[in-house]
């Protein structure tokens, strides 16, 4: 089976005024699975951000490629949906007219549209406040908007940079098991970045961990914990040696490599 | 699954309480108003000042307003305000966006931009008279420019400070430049705009009221250089306010459309 999105020897390094170039990732080749769910977790500045914006289309990549689906990524498109660590919600829109913001440019008919946006405005559990502007809703509601607006154009894949980064602990939690619900309903190829270590486990099937200066791949963490997750998993011993092992290769990777 | 957050701050959480309500501040704007004219009575009846007392401004406003001079002043005025003030915002918008939007309309438009406001908008009027004759046409020009200028750079500023994330989340979703232009660019430089709209409004009245003192037949600023030679302060007084209240409506005005066009933004 070919992988869905695949990273060949892709290599970024950008120019700081003029003096060398630095590197921001180095060579890195990764294969994600089509309906895989995997996290890339690594020290800040490792080129996480960069990797994603690379296979979203939005940063062109200094050589390599990355393929999708055996095609290789020339821009953005609506079959790799993103979702950003600031929401990027329009504030202007409405939570609905958000959501209907990418089927509208796909030209669906307008009663299409509003069906598929209530489904899955129900979906991350904002029915209520479907004609409320972005600024009254809160943190974590603003980035339920942001999954379902993303959903809502039927991307094949789900690029996630750090969505839950600047939630509280306990909403966090409650939008990893609704993301969670979410993918097991709609299946979708997921990469998501995270700085959180238990979410990075929590979620994925595979642990990307990556190294920086320069930024690179340094080991991939197999998690063979069946799906749906649960609170027990969250706190066996089994989580808690994979947590360990994700952990040591973040913080110390040269002993543990 | 629905995380239900209560987003009611308390209203005591705000400040005092009765101001924190537009009927409270309003209450407060009317007594200002209201001891400022008494202590303005209090000081010309005493004679202090060399100025008029409130009710002869009074008197002398209900004079013009019977013969009709205070209003066809007012209109005169307000025509130029406005024929100057609409035409620069028209220009504004679209020379701004294409400004902030391509990198070469900036390269080329921005010296002339940057030039120009260094000059006081009053400076130019000397050049205007000499080179447009002593009609409206120069008159408007000058108003014309300083509403441009003003509003130029705010739109110019409103564009290339959209958020790039926006701009991406945008064209992750499969829209094209002119989608993205029309829907995020657009409404994102909206208060931006806003800002140099009121800006223009305010340096289109300080401009018509000088070019008026240098040529006009009529208008607020004519009328009140006609008083000054004859020393009648009660008109320069009802010239003034006019010009002040007229200012200020229009000034409401535009907060007015501000609060429904951009009342998405979050306020502090
Ligand atoms: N546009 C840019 N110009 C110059 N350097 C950049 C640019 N974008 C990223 N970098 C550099 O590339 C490196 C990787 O950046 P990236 O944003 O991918 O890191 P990250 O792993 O996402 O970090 P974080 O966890 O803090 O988000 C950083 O050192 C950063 O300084
Ligand atoms: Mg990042």
């Amino acid at each position: 089976m070919t992988p869905k999105i695949s990273f060949k020897n892709v290599r970024k390094t950008f120019d700081i005024a003029g003096k060398t170039a630095f590197t921001a990732l180095e060579g890195l080749n990764l294969d994600i699975e089509d309906g895989e769910f995997i996290t890339v977790v690594g020290p800040s500045g490792c080129g996480k951000s960069t990797a994603m914006n690379i296979a979203a289309g939005l940063t062109m990549p200094t050589s390599g490629q990355v393929l999708v689906d055996n095609a290789p990524v020339k821009g953005p498109g609506p079959e790799r949906g993103v979702i950003f660590q600031q929401y990027a919600l329009f504030p202007w829109l409405t939570v609905r007219e958000n959501v209907e913001f990418g089927l509208q440019i796909a030209g669906k008919p307008k009663d299409e549209r509003r069906r598929i946006a209530d489904h899955f405005i129900e979906l991350v559990g904002l029915s209520d406040f479907a004609n409320s502007l972005p600024k009254t809703l809160s943190g974590g509601m603003k980035q339920r908007c942001a999954i379902a607006r993303a959903y809502a154009v039927n991307p094949k894949i789900l690029l996630m940079d750090e969505p839950f980064g600047a939630l509280d602990a306990l909403t966090r939690v409650q939008l990893q098991d609704q993301l969670l619900a979410m993918w097991s309903k709609e299946r979708r190829t997921v990469m998501f970045i995270t700085h959180d270590v238990d979410e990075a486990v929590y979620l994925a099937s595979r642990v990307v961990v990556m190294a920086a200066r320069p930024g690179r791949l340094h080991k991939i963490v197999n998690v063979d914990l069946p799906y749906p997750r649960t609170e027990d998993m969250r706190l066996s011993a089994e989580f808690s040696e994979l947590r360990n092992e994700v952990w040591r290769s973040v913080y110390h990777p040269a002993a543990a490599a | 699954m629905a995380v239900m957050e209560s987003e009611n701050t308390p209203e005591s959480a705000k400040g005092l309480p009765m101001l924190s309500r537009p009927f409270g501040m309003l209450a407060i704007n009317i007594v200002a108003v209201v001891v400022g004219i008494l202590l303005w009575g209090l000081v010309t009846s005493f004679g202090v000042v060399g100025l008029p007392t409130p009710l002869a401004v009074a008197k002398q406003a209900v004079i013009q307003a019977e013969n009709g001079l205070l209003w066809s002043d007012a209109l005169a005025s307000l025509g130029r305000v406005f024929t100057g003030f609409a035409l620069g915002i028209l220009v504004a918008i679209p020379v701004g966006f294409l400004m902030g939007w391509y990198k070469i309309a900036r390269a080329i438009i921005e010296p002339y931009v940057q030039f120009f406001r260094t000059i006081p908008p009053l400076a130019i009027i000397p050049l205007a008279i000499v080179t447009m004759g002593i009609d409206e046409m120069p008159k408007i020009f000058v108003i014309f420019l300083a509403s441009f200028l003003s509003s130029v750079v705010a739109t110019y500023q409103g564009v290339i400070s959209v958020d790039r994330t926006m701009i991406n989340a945008a064209r992750v979703l499969g829209a094209n430049d002119f989608t993205i232009f029309r829907r995020v660019i657009v409404p994102a430089s909206l208060p931006y705009i806003m800002v140099g709209v009121r800006i223009g409004l305010g340096s289109s009245w300080s401009t018509v009221v000088a070019a008026e003192l240098i040529a006009a037949q009529s208008g607020l600023g004519f009328r009140m250089q006609q008083a000054q030679l004859y020393y009648d302060l009660a008109t320069i007084f009802v010239s003034l306010i006019s010009i002040g209240i007229l200012g200020l409506i229009m000034d409401r005005i535009v907060m007015a459309i501000d609060g429904v066009l951009t009342a998405w933004q979050e306020k502090l």
